[in-house]
């Protein structure tokens, strides 16, 4: 493989990292608090709110079911809106970043509930208030579950990057179409697809590593 | 008084007597007047009166058992002393002060004087020993300094100072509720409320959970509330005890009066539990409810207070002039008091068996015949 198409590949390599990473980081901030939000307000829980949990579930279910490529196209408006402009990596963020925080908000939502019930009871007859029982509590024990759900949007991320081309988004997807399939260049595809396997591997096994040494619940020592 | 009547009709029980509520204002801790908790009815489900016009207090500096079965409304009552609930009616006034009436950040700063322990510890996994201790002081907003401290304290009073840095994960159940104590002790609370502590633990840990309760008890003066459907728990530690039962205070008063003489079926089935009255299943395949003639008859003497069951046996021998056998007898010491039942077989026939009965009454000795047998 020519020195030019090794170029090429890194390039990519380092333009999915960089939407990855930014718009795992963003939907963090933003799936993580309505994911504890959502495992949280219904009728009578911590922040007992069942319309807004309602409501804010049907936006999640209608975010997570429209096809990845629909919304990337659907909300080019509001792309422009952020970014300034509707092409390239640093806009492809933004629809990574819709998609993801719904998907990162239901993994989270579903690992604070498995949080034993007795615990909240436990923090709430010391008087803690509500906000301390999501920090103190709720997130600590949670932790294992929620790196595991960290890794999991990562991993789906690094898929839905690949379809960000369609909107010169760039990153190894995006060559592998071009030059593999487009321009009949089966070794491009090959590579592309070894980095892609190679990065999923790192992530996942970082993110087990990291869960086991947060997970107190097993005996290690 | 009829002793066959008394034991066979336990189920008319006379009304408790009012409680001296004027009396109770400074010396009661826990006050419950008229407490009365409904869960509405929701979808298919009816509502539920968990419980209904409570009305006792609880002695300050006290350890006091709240007996009851499953269902009968012991965790409502928990629930209701650490302000998690609300009565439907009623008020519930802890150290004078209205914690049913107490909403917000009034109700925590309240429930910061209320420690509890579980049955299933509820540890948070993800703290160490020293760590899950800290967790009321954290939240009480304690500083960092402060909390080692009395970190410290803490974990040696409850014995466990050398697995400050150990994860629940590697702790035994015992261990896990000595935590739990810790715990709930951090924040100087007046009241301990002790939900079932102990019926997850083998009963010799138990029995060293409830000598270190006891110890608390009587170093620091901390009010503890022992809510149980263990006999055995009640009477190794309380004082004083409530029976509850559908949601009402069946009986309640000191625990050597209320298992010495019990009066509600409930409280006697507790007794029963302790006591063994069941009757020997060799013995009781053998009994026939009419005389056997040359046979012997078969009575159960029930031993209450301080009179030990040995003298029984003894006296009636010497009274019928015929020794008595002694078949079965179990005989437990509850708040100094001796609880228990002797069964024995009456040799001589009808007129001994009358004798041996008429005997007994006259010394107010309660006894009940089960048969005869060969």
């Amino acid at each position: 493989m020519s020195r030019e198409l090794i170029n090429l590949i890194v390039q990519a390599t380092g333009e999915s990292l960089f939407m990855v990473s930014v718009a795992a980081l963003v939907a963090t901030a933003l799936g993580l608090p309505l994911g504890v939000f959502l495992a949280t307000s219904r009728k009578g829980e911590l922040f007992a709110a069942p319309s807004a949990n309602g409501l804010l579930g049907v936006i999640v279910n209608a975010a997570r079911s429209t096809p990845f490529i629909i919304l990337v196209v659907a909300i080019i408006p509001f792309t422009r809106l952020i970014a300034g402009t509707s092409i390239g990596s640093g806009a492809a963020i933004v629809p990574l970043t819709i998609a993801a925080t719904p998907f990162i908000a239901r993994l989270v939502e579903a690992a604070i509930r498995e949080v034993d019930a007795g615990l909240i009871e436990t923090a709430s007859s010391f008087g803690a208030s509500p906000l301390q029982i999501v920090f103190k509590v709720l997130i600590p024990e949670a932790l294992p579950g929620l790196v595991l759900a960290l890794t999991l949007a990562v991993v789906s991320l690094l898929g839905y990057s690949a379809m960000v081309g369609a909107v010169g988004g760039g990153g190894l997807g995006d060559l592998g179409i071009r030059y593999g399939y487009q321009r009949f260049m089966p070794e491009m595809m090959l590579a592309v697809v070894v980095v892609l396997i190679a990065l999923v591997q790192t992530v996942q096994t970082a993110g087990d590593y990291l869960a086991r040494r947060v997970n107190r619940r097993l005996r290690h020592r | 008084m009829n002793v066959h009547q008394s034991l066979t009709t336990a189920q008319a029980v006379a009304p408790l007597p009012p409680i001296p509520l004027a009396s109770g204002a400074s010396d009661a801790m826990i006050r419950f007047e008229a407490v009365s908790k409904v869960y509405p009815a929701y979808r298919d489900k009816p509502s539920v009166h968990a419980l209904q016009a409570i009305d006792f207090a609880i002695p300050r500096g006290s350890i006091t058992g709240v007996i009851g079965r499953s269902g009968a409304g012991k965790s409502s009552l928990v629930r209701l002393i650490n302000g998690l609930e609300k009565p439907s009616s009623g008020r519930v006034v802890i150290d004078n002060s209205e914690i049913s009436a107490l909403a917000g950040r009034e109700l925590r700063l309240a429930q910061r004087s209320i420690g509890m322990i579980f049955q299933h510890f509820n540890l948070l996994s993800s703290r160490t020993a020293a760590d899950n201790i800290a967790l009321p002081l954290e939240i009480a907003g304690w500083s960092r300094a402060d909390i080692a401290v009395r970190v410290a304290e803490l974990l040696e009073l409850v014995g466990i100072a050398d697995k400050y840095d150990r994860y629940p994960s590697e702790l035994s159940g015992g261990q896990k509720q000595r935590i739990g104590i810790a715990r709930a002790l951090a924040t100087r609370p007046n009241v301990l409320l002790s939900d079932e502590a102990t019926s997850a633990l083998d009963p010799q840990t138990t029995r060293a959970i409830l000598d270190l309760l006891a110890n608390i008890n009587r170093e620091l003066g901390v009010t503890i509330v022992l809510i149980t459907h263990e006999m055995s728990v009640v009477r190794q530690l309380a004082k004083e005890v409530a029976v509850i039962d559908g949601g009402q205070v069946v009986e309640r008063g000191h625990v050597a009066e209320i298992f010495t003489h019990p009066r509600h079926p409930v409280t006697q089935a507790f007794l029963s539990e302790v006591i063994g009255d069941s009757v020997p299943v060799s013995l009781a395949s053998r009994l026939s409810p009419q005389p056997v003639a040359g046979g012997q008859a078969v009575l159960r003497v029930q031993v209450r207070g301080t009179e030990a069951g040995d003298t029984v046996v003894a006296r009636l021998s010497r009274e019928l002039s015929h020794d008595v056998a002694l078949l079965s007898a179990r005989i437990d010491e509850i708040g100094g008091q001796h609880v228990g039942s002797l069964i024995l077989s009456i040799p001589g026939g009808e007129a001994a068996a009358r004798q041996a009965l008429a005997y007994l009454s006259q010394h107010d000795i309660l006894v009940e015949r089960l048969g005869h047998v060969a």
